[in-house]
Parts: structure tokens; C-alpha cells; sequence
């Protein structure tokens, strides 16, 4: 652990390492969001739909009557 | 646009559900074990093996690992391929990956109870068996990514972004808390030691329940509940900010595992802080879940399936509401220690991973054998067999945590504690721990049922081995251009990076401030390693498991002080390689049981007794016999091994001392056993228990020590 410890203490700056990689992730969640907002709404209805294009409900149960 | 053909492998999908089912029963029996042994504690019989301490961790990896482990695969297996578009990348990768998986659990099986153990929770499997779990996690994530890189699909549904997520992380969360340095082949200490292994462990074992319990099964209810129920994802868009802030906060909140205890406020505060955060995303995925069956309430009433998901879903919502409110310290004053913490962990393990695990089985084996299911009334049946179990289970305990913790904390007009023996707390509890029994019987004839059902279903049906399916070459969608998120989840890699860059920024930030600072660990001049016998004691406890039982951590009330004397002090554990703080107190705490002067002290004499029959000296007492103790010699033949390992991990034996460790092991015994000789006890010196007490009146006293000498001799 030493060996560790000491690696780290000789890094110059190392105390802000941390606060930049808050800072990064806040950006990165920031952009995250306004880009998910301005998702085209047939983008999302594609994506949304990707596990059912599938039609495997060949089993008759009630719940899946609606096929 | 030319269409490919290929197949889905369901053989594979088949395996994983099979060993689901198999190692879940057995999983849910040792936990019912565990659970009669608390009522009937002479129930092990004596047999090391049978007891708590030993079976308590099977209990916890089995589910974990073996049960929920192999469920999360079949749900991956499954689905991963259909979402992409494309076989698994490999047939031969998939077989190393469940075979290798069974071998651990079967190796797990054979060292837990026999007392091979590293002593951490939920990490308790030795260093041979760590590598080949790092091994065989690599397969699989070899095979999920390179499956993902050969889709046929543009764009990777939100599902595989869990799935890769649970990947990246469980690599992390395992290699960091398991570097352990081996002192023979079924031996180790880990290099942490202290409170830094305790923030490391509870690091480990708080994004265990979110990346291996939490982040697989919410890509299975994001595949499994559209399948079922027929319709989309109610918000794709919530979907994708669900899955990022999710898995960046809750990497953060670890900390909150060890409130009030010797761990730096600042890193306390963290923990709550990203705690109460961690509701928003976990909700935003609840009612994700749930609005998708929105309009679709009469299906959820005849489908056994769904109904099981909504149960799942809302459990789900339940535990991680209440998980954010036990990481407020006030709330977490009274809930730690208690049964209140495994009431939460049911309300999870029960009702989320158990009824998401059951819903998927009854879709897919009706699919997998092209039938029908057996028997829809039987499944209904097991439907409200688990819920109910699920309720018997939690409430008593939720009762029993919250009923003790006041009685610990309960003053007399006086100022006295108003039960200072502990063991009246106990048996208040016992008819708690009665229903809780009624519970888990009742979820299990529900899981047998359920066997019944699955059973009688493939019989009836023709096994499909593969299904065929076809689609365009991922080629042809090049000529679109992507933007945004989009770009990112179209390449795997990329998005796999990022992901570990999200969570290993939470790491770095709880680590490198607790690993650097040395004003976090005050050191404390009066701290001594461990003398050789109190060394060997230590491995005895770790081995028997008794810190399942008991804590040492003495947090800093007044009712805790008065009970078991001045609170830890982060200083006072640095020697300790692993730590043994405990989250559990059926017992006292025994941080201080070694102080003389202290509340709990016992002569030796006492602790013999004790460990050969505790309910001889405490009539009520739930701790079982440990009869083997005063029986086994003690095997001290590795101790100059264990006192150099303990060098290198720094802990400041003099230079040669592990040359001469056995003779003063020796010494320290003989004086021990001659005492208890003395009083009129049979005993010979290189007794187990002789270490065991040697370790026990330790506990503690180094803060106590006025003349600066040491139980510890520096020649
Ligand atoms: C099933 C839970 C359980 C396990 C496992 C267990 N204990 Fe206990 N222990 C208790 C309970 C309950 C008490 C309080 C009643 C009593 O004194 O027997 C207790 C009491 C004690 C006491 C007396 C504390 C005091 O001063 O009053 C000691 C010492 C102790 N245990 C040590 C151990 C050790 C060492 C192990 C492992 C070898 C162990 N226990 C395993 C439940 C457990």
C-alpha cells in the first residue's frame, strides 16, 4: 500500500485529479441530457421497438393475446 | 438489402436456466438453515460445518452469485443475441463461461464451509478461487462485447448498455477488493488494512448489489417486460439518462455502509449525499418499468408473468427508496446492526432479483420448448406464495430491527442502561425471527412449485435447440449519419471506456484522499501488531465466521459506550488485515471485550466455557457450540509465513520476529492454558481455543495500555 501511497503523493496536483473528474462527468451528464431532449421522436420510436420486432410470442397465453 | 440468416443458440440459454433453478433451491435452503439456527441454536449439533458463522456466507454467495449470477446469464444469453441480431460471438467462449462459473460455485461450496475464507463479506472466497472468477468474468465479457461489435442492428438497445456496464464494473469492484497476499493455497490477508479495507470492502460490496443484483436485472426488465407485455419501453428517452445516472452515482455512495463508525466524516457525507441522489435515477427506472405496462393492467391480472414483474418493479422501488432514507445518519443510527439491514436486503433479494428471476423463467420455458406453460393456476400459486413469503419475511424484521435498536439505546430514569444485558434484546427478537422462518418457508414451497411447473412444461414440449433469424449486415446502415448518443452507444468500445471512466472516477475520488491523507488515520502510539497466538486467534475468528455475529466497531453514542466501552478509533485498527467492523450485531459487540476495566470483560476461564457452551453460562444465548475449538490443536506450523506476509503488507514486526513467532506463540499459550489449568480447567496449551481467547482479550485494550509496554514483546 505504501508503495502505492507514495506513487500517488509525488503525482504534482493530484488533490484537483478528483475535482476534474467531477467536473468532467457533470459536462459529460449536461450534454448528456440536452442531447437525449433533442432525440428525434422516430430515432426513439426505432430504438424503443428493437426488441419486438422480433414476433417469437407463439406461445398462447393470455397475456399475449394481443398479437 | 440483402438479408443474412443465422441462428440464436438456445442450448446455451438453456444451461444458465437450468443451474438458475438448481443452485437457487439450494441457495434459499442454507438461507432457511441459517434462519432455524437462530431459533434453535443447538441445531448445528456441534458440527463446525452446520454452523452459523459458516453456513451464513454460503448463504449470501450462493444467492448472490449462484443464483441471481446465473439468472442475470440466462437473461443475457437470451436476449443479448435477439436485441443485436447476431449469434453470441462464441459457442465455445459461452461453455468456458458456464462451466467455469458452476466450478466456482461448486469450489465455493467446498471451501465456505469448511471455514476457507478471506473474512470480507460477500468476498469471503479464497485467492485461487478470486482468480478464476477474474478468469471467467473476462470470458464473458470477451464474449458480450465482441458480440456487441458484430451486431447486425445500428443501434445497441438500451439493455446491452447494462449489461456491458455490469461487465466493466464487477472486473473493477472484484480485482480491487480482492488483492490479497496468499500465505498458502486456501490462505491470504488482504493488502488493505483497517478502515481503508472497510471503505474498500463496503465500496465493493455496495456496487456488488448495484452492478451485479441491480444493473443486469434492470437491462432484463428493460427486454423482458416490453416481450411480455408487447408494447415498448414507456420512455426510451428516461431509459438512457436512467442508465447514466445510475451507474455514476452509485459508485459514490459506498461510504454510507459505515456511518458513524472510524471512518472520515468528509467520506461519510459523500456517501449520504449520493445516496439521497440515487433515488431520482432509481425511481426514473421504476416508473419506467411500470408505465410500460400503462393501459395493459387486464393483461397484468391474468398473466402470472407480468404480475411477477410488477411485484419485481415495485420491490424494486421499495428497497431503493428505503436505501437512500437508511444512509441518513439518523435513520441509519437506529437501522444498523440490526435486522432492519436484512429486511431491506430480502425486500431486494425476494422480491426484485427473486420475482424478475421467475417471471423470466416462466416466459422463457414455455418459448425455449415451443408449449405452453404447464399449469398457469400453479404459477398464479406461486405468485402469491412468494409475495406473501416475501411480506412474512420483511416485517417481522423490519419490527425486530427497529424493537431491539430502541431497547440498545433505552436509558432508565437513572441513567443506567435499561437493559445492559444484551441478551434480553435477543429474546424480545426470537418470535420475529419465528415468522421469518414462516416467510421463507412459504417463498420456497412457492420456488418447488415452481419447479413442478417448468418441469412438467418442457416434458410437454420439444426442446428448440436453435431459432432461425435474419436481418441486413450492419454494412448497410454506414451511409446514415449519426449524431449524439447515438454515436456513442454505435460504438461498443467506446461506450464500454466511458462507462469505466464514469465509475472509476468515484473510486479514485473516495480512494485517493482516504489512501493519501494521513490525518484520516490518526495514528495512535499505543497500537501494536498482534502477538503470534492472538494472530493465529484472529484467523480462528475470521474462520468460524463470527464476525456474521458480532461487530467491532463501537460507534460513537452514549449507549454504546456505556454498553461496550469508549467508541473505535480509526487508529486502533491498522494492523487489521481484513478488517472485522461487522454489519450485524445478533451478539455484543466485541471491540472492547478485552478491556478489563471495560463492561463486558470476562476472565478466560469464562470464554472456554462460553465456546463449548454458551448456552451454559447464558441460559437464552442464540450463539451456537463450538465444541471443536477446545477439541482442535492448533496448527501454528504456518505462523512465521503469516508474520512475514504481515511484514510486507507494513505491519512493523521487528526484523527475524518470524523466526522466533513460534516460540513465543508457545510462551503466550502455555501462560493462557496455564491459568485455566489452574482453575481446575482440563487443557492442554496448543489448543484452539487458547488462541482464540489470546485474540478475544486483546480486542481493544491497546488504547487502554498506560505504561507503554505491549502484549506484544520487542526483543
Ligand atoms: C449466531 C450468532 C453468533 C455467532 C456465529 C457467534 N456468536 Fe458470540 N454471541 C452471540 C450472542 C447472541 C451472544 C450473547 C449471548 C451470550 O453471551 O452467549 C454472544 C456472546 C459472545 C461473547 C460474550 C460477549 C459478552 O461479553 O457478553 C463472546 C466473547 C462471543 N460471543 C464470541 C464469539 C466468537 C469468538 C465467535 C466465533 C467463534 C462467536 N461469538 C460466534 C451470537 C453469536
Amino acid at each position: 500500500m505504501k508503495i502505492i501511497a507514495n506513487t500517488l503523493e509525488n503525482i504534482a496536483g493530484i488533490e484537483w485529479y478528483p475535482i476534474i473528474g467531477l467536473f468532467i462527468f457533470l459536462i459529460f451528464f449536461i450534454v448528456l441530457i440536452i442531447r437525449v431532449m433533442y432525440l428525434g421522436q422516430d430515432e426513439v420510436q426505432e430504438l424503443s421497438q428493437l426488441p419486438l420486432d422480433r414476433n417469437d410470442n407463439f406461445v398462447k397465453e393470455p397475456n399475449n393475446q394481443l398479437n | 438489402m440483402e438479408l443474412q440468416k443465422f441462428t440464436y443458440d438456445n442450448k446455451i440459454t438453456r444451461l444458465f436456466m437450468n443451474a438458475t433453478i438448481l443452485w437457487g433451491i439450494v441457495g434459499m435452503l442454507v438461507g432457511l438453515t441459517i434462519a432455524l439456527e437462530l431459533v434453535f441454536p443447538l441445531m448445528s449439533g456441534g458440527i463446525s460445518w452446520l454452523s452459523f458463522g459458516r453456513l451464513r456466507p454460503l448463504h449470501t454467495n450462493a444467492v448472490i452469485f449462484a443464483f441471481v449470477g446465473n439468472g442475470l446469464f440466462t437473461g443475457i444469453y437470451y436476449s443479448a443475441p435477439r436485441l443485436l441480431k447476431t449469434p453470441m460471438f462464441s459457442e465455445l467462449l459461452g461453455k468456458i463461461h458456464f462451466w467455469g462459473w458452476q466450478l466456482i460455485i461448486v469450489a465455493a461450496a467446498l471451501t465456505l464451509p469448511f471455514g476457507f475464507t478471506v473474512g470480507k463479506e460477500y468476498a469471503e472466497l479464497e485467492w485461487p478461487i478470486d482468480i478464476a472468477i477474474a478468469l471467467i468474468w473476462v470470458v464473458f465479457g470477451i464474449n458480450l462485447i465482441m458480440t456487441t461489435v458484430k451486431r447486425r442492428t445500428k443501434h445497441i438497445y438500451v439493455a446491452i448498455w447494462f449489461y456491458i456496464a455490469t461487465f466493466v464494473t464487477v472486473a473493477v469492484l472484484h480485482i480491487v477488493n480482492s488483492i490479497n497476499i496468499p500465505v498458502s493455497l486456501l490462505k491470504s490477508y488482504p493488502i488493505y488494512a483497517g478502515v481503508q479495507d472497510a471503505l474498500v470492502q463496503w465500496w465493493y460490496g455496495h456496487n456488488a448489489v448495484a452492478f451485479f443484483l441491480t444493473t443486469p436485472y434492470l437491462g432484463m426488465m428493460y427486454y423482458f417486460i416490453p416481450k411480455a407485455a408487447n408494447r415498448p419501453v414507456y420512455s426510451y428517452k428516461l431509459s438512457i439518462i436512467h442508465f447514466w445516472a445510475l451507474i455514476f452515482l452509485y459508485i459514490w455512495a459506498g461510504p454510507h455502509h459505515l456511518l458513524y463508525t472510524a471512518l472520515p466524516d468528509w467520506a461519510q457525507a459523500l456517501g449520504v449525499v449520493f445516496s439521497v441522489m440515487l433515488i431520482a435515477p432509481s425511481w426514473g427506472g421504476m416508473i419506467n418499468g411500470l408505465l410500460t405496462l400503462r393501459g395493459a393492467w387486464d393483461k397484468v391480472r391474468e398473466s402470472p408473468v407480468l404480475k411477477m414483474f410488477v411485484v419485481a418493479v415495485t420491490a424494486y422501488g421499495m428497497s431503493t427508496f428505503e436505501g437512500p432514507l437508511l444512509s441518513l445518519k439518523s435513520v441509519n443510527a437506529i437501522s444498523h446492526f440490526t435486522d432492519w439491514t436484512i429486511a431491506h436486503v430480502h425486500i431486494g433479494a425476494l422480491g426484485w432479483n427473486g420475482m424478475m428471476t421467475f417471471g423470466m423463467l416462466y416466459w422463457l420455458f414455455p418459448r425455449i420448448y415451443k408449449t405452453q406453460l404447464f399449469s398457469t393456476k400453479l404459477a398464479n400459486i406461486h405468485f402469491w406464495l412468494a409475495t406473501t413469503g416475501m411480506l412474512f419475511f420483511a416485517i417481522p424484521l423490519y419490527f425486530a430491527g427497529f424493537a431491539q435498536s430502541l431497547m440498545w439505546k433505552e436509558f432508565t430514569a437513572d441513567g443506567y442502561l435499561k437493559y445492559p444485558n444484551f441478551i434480553e434484546t435477543v429474546t424480545q427478537v426470537i418470535p420475529m425471527y419465528g415468522i421469518r422462518i414462516l416467510g421463507g418457508t412459504l417463498y420456497i414451497t412457492g420456488v418447488i412449485i415452481m419447479i413442478f411447473n417448468l418441469i412438467k412444461t418442457a416434458n410437454a414440449g420439444t426442446f428448440v435447440a436453435t431459432e432461425d433469424d435474419e436481418a441486413p449486415a450492419l454494412e448497410s446502415h454506414a451511409s446514415v449519419i449519426d449524431k449524439g448518443h447515438r454515436t456513442l452507444e454505435g460504438k461498443p468500445l467506446l461506450f464500454t471506456l466511458l462507462a469505466l471512466a464514469a465509475i472509476l472516477i468515484g473510486g479514485i475520488i473516495e480512494f485517493v484522499p482516504m489512501f493519501m491523507v494521513k490525518s484520516n488515520i490518526p495514528t495512535i502510539s499505543s497500537v501494536k501488531p498482534y502477538t503470534p497466538l492472538e494472530l493465529e486467534g484472529r484467523d480462528i475468528y475470521i474462520r468460524e465466521g463470527c464476525y456474521n455475529c458480532h461487530s467491532q466497531m463501537i460507534r460513537p453514542f452514549r449507549s454504546e459506550v456505556e454498553r461496550y466501552g469508549d467508541y473505535t478509533k480509526a487508529g486502533e485498527t491498522v494492523y487489521d488485515h481484513p478488517f472485522q467492523f461487522g454489519s450485524k450485531r445478533t451478539g455484543p459487540d466485541l471491540a472492547r471485550e478485552g478491556v478489563k476495566t471495560g463492561p463486558l470483560y470476562k476472565p478466560n476461564s469464562w470464554h472456554y466455557n462460553h465456546f463449548f457452551s454458551p448456552q451454559k453460562l447464558v441460559a437464552e444465548s442464540i450463539m451456537p457450540p463450538f465444541p471443536w475449538l477446545i477439541a482442535n490443536e492448533l496448527d501454528y506450523s504456518k505462523i512465521s509465513k503469516k508474520i512475514s506476509v504481515m511484514q510486507t503488507l507494513g505491519v512493523p514486526y521487528p526484523e527475524g520476529y518470524a523466526n522466533q513467532a513460534k516460540d513465543e506463540l508457545l510462551k503466550q499459550a502455555n501462560e493462557i492454558a496455564q491459568g485455566l489449568r489452574n482453575e481446575g480447567i482440563d487443557v492442554t496449551d496448543t489448543k484452539e481455543v487458547i488462541a482464540l481467547i489470546a485474540y478475544i482479550q486483546r480486542l481493544g485494550t491497546d488504547i487502554h495500555r498506560t505504561d507503554g509496554s505491549s502484549a506484544f514483546t520487542n526483543k
